[in-house]
């Protein structure tokens, strides 16, 4: 492992901030091209899975889709999915393997370019780079919709990043506002808790956990969908908005839909859309975006259908569709906070924290990194957001890919300057 | 979707749009639209709603003529009936918006519409309007969208037309979400 940084800049080629399972992809990449780096971890190797998620929460996908570069999961349970515990056994094994170069409870703090590359200064010294890989995690931030001001001072709040299990919230009436897999699951685990739930649904993405006798990932993966990259999409800001689907991990392989939670006892209404004299106010919508998400689901498994067909795919079961999303009639378009709801619970979406990132022309009108399939800036690159270069960048088996390309791209960079005798280790000495 | 042999023509300009659309990523200042009504009361119910000029990509602009629509309410209700009742216009506004977005879609899917065919009821129970019950809100209790539409299409992709209309109708929202309103008055 280099030398930690004494209170003069070290330098190194490269600089990984974020110990995650990108991080360690693109250092095992770095480690078998010779490419010296190292890796900064505010916490631990995992840390957000070790910190920021709640109990229950298990992988959208099983066990034997989880893979890293050179690492494959080699457990019992191939079906099964892996619970966070799981995750950082399987990124601690990862690091320890190939020896990753991790600095952990380092904190990066401010990252710059400077002469010939990049300064990164860390709680615990600085670092002078040629190349920086974000690498922090898409999911960093609770996303918040302005909404939540209005709404009355004596409701809980509780964003999904803070939630841990249902015994958190006061008793009585929950709303969990938004329905993707982390709504989803949510919404059902604090109802079998004992306090109904009201689930508050915009645009989602509708899946059912098997089809055909196969994981629904099986033919995600099998039939390309994953693999297809942002280039291919017809509106890449939109694939990238996407939110995640309406999945849900557990030994049964339950789908986890709308009408699976409303047979369950939840109650389904419109988006929130605001709140007047104390009342929440849910869109009429509630039907089309069902229909949306229906007839989206529907052409998903049509291409499974078609991909199955075209390539001889002998599946268990004959093509099946679900039933289509009911909705209450009339659907419920007001409530009181607290009386009927004592508890908000945001599970409206993450963004990522670049907050440390000081290259005010990387970043839109609206706060979020731009990036050319990863590239930010000559030298600087990142991982893991959704559909980054593929619809799978944002999952731990997609990082292979991304991270291959992405490492070669960062190499060519490092040759090419070095080879116009931009050198740091002088320019820092 | 521009890799797709272009051949239906539903008379929507989709090339247009989608430059704007181009166009307006980039200058959102100039996607600022104001839309704007007068209206003078005649007699009775009876008033006379103009429509001229709009705001919108930076300046004024005005419709190619002046559009006048007369709002009354019918002879059951002592009125005259010299025009639709405002709920009408609701309906009016509704079923030109999401057919005005179902001919785009189409365009844009390379669908050929044949015919598109909407019906739309309201329903409203006066005692709220009368003062009658307290409990009855105003305002319609539901509204229903009937469409039947004939087009080169599979019935999933006509629904998904339909679908995709709603998801971008701007009345749609107007009535399916809260809005700020706000009624000023001057004394002349």
């Amino acid at each position: 492992m280099p030398a930690r940084p004494a209170s003069r800049a070290a330098a190194v080629d490269v600089v990984v901030v974020g110990g995650g399972h990108c991080g360690l992809a693109m250092s095992q990449a770095l480690s078998r091209r010779a490419v010296d780096h190292v890796v900064i971890e505010r916490g631990d190797v995992g840390q957000a899975w070790r910190t920021e998620r709640w109990n229950s929460l298990r992988l959208l996908t099983p066990n034997w889709m989880t893979r890293l570069p050179g690492q494959a999961y080699d457990g019992d349970d191939a079906d099964g999915y892996m619970g966070a515990a799981d995750v950082v056994a399987f990124l601690s094994g990862y690091a320890d393997k190939f020896a990753a170069p991790v600095h952990t409870h380092t904190t990066v703090l401010h990252v710059a370019p400077a002469q010939g590359g990049y300064r990164v200064v860390t709680d615990r010294g600085e670092w002078h780079c040629r190349a920086v890989v974000l690498a922090s995690g898409a999911f960093g931030l609770p996303v918040v919709p302005r909404v939540a001001d209005a709404i009355p001072a004596g409701v809980q709040q509780v964003t999904a990043q803070a939630y841990r299990h249902p015994g958190q919230l006061r008793e009585g009436g929950v709303l969990v506002v938004g329905a993707s897999a982390t709504g989803v699951q949510l919404a059902h685990e604090i109802h079998h808790s004992g306090r109904p739930v009201t689930l508050a649904v915009g645009e989602h993405v509708r899946l059912p956990r098997t089809y055909r006798g196969r994981d629904v990932q099986w033919w995600m993966l099998a039939s390309g969908v994953l693999d297809q990259r942002i280039d291919e999409v017809d509106d890449a800001a939109r694939a990238r908005r996407v939110p995640s689907p309406q999945l849900v991990g557990t030994r049964e392989r339950a789908t986890l839909d709308l009408n699976a939670l409303r047979r369950d006892g939840v109650s389904v209404v419109g988006r929130l859309m605001g709140v007047r004299d104390g009342k929440a106010q849910f869109s009429g919508s509630l039907r089309n975006v069902c229909a949306l998400a229906d007839l989206k689901m529907n052409r998903l498994l049509d291409r499974f259908d078609d991909w199955a067909r075209c390539n001889g795919i002998d599946a268990e079961q004959p093509p099946e569709r679900p039933a289509p999303t009911e909705v209450d009639a009339p659907p419920t378009l007001g409530m009181e906070l607290g009386r009927d709801i004592r508890t908000v619970v945001w599970a409206t979406g993450f963004r990522p924290d670049h907050s440390w990132l000081d290259l005010p022309q990387a970043f839109d009108r609206h706060g979020a990194l731009l990036h050319d399939r990863g590239v930010v800036a000559p030298g600087l690159v990142v991982l893991g957001l959704p559909f980054l270069r593929r619809r799978k960048s944002s999952f731990i088996h997609g990082a292979e890919d991304d991270v291959r390309e992405l490492a070669a791209h960062l190499v060519e960079h490092l040759d090419r300057t070095a080879r116009r005798g931009v050198s740091l280790s002088i320019a820092a000495a | 979707m521009n890799h797709l042999q272009k051949s239906a023509n539903n008379g929507v300009n989709v090339d247009a749009l989608l430059g704007a659309r181009a166009a307006l990523t980039q200058t959102p200042e100039a996607a600022r639209f104001t839309w704007r009504a007068t209206s003078e009361w005649m007699n009775g119910t009876h008033s006379r709603t103009t429509v001229a000029g709009f705001h919108g990509l930076g300046a004024e602009q005005m419709h190619r003529q002046t559009f006048r629509f007369d709002v009354d309410h019918p002879e059951i209700f002592a009125s005259e009936d010299n025009g639709a009742t405002p709920v009408e216009y609701v309906l009016v506004g509704l079923a030109g918006c999401l057919s005005a977005g179902i001919a785009a879609v189409a365009q844009n899917r390379n669908i050929q519409l044949r015919s598109v065919k909407a019906t739309l009821e309201g329903g409203m129970d006066v005692q709220g309007i009368l003062g009658i019950d307290e409990k009855v809100r105003n305002g319609f209790d539901g509204i229903k969208v009937h469409y039947d539409i004939d087009a080169d299409a599979t019935a999933e992709q006509i629904a998904a037309l339909v679908a995709q209309s709603q998801k971008r109708s701007a009345v749609f929202d107007v009535i399916t979400n809260p809005t700020d309103v706000h009624v000023t008055v001057s004394k002349v």
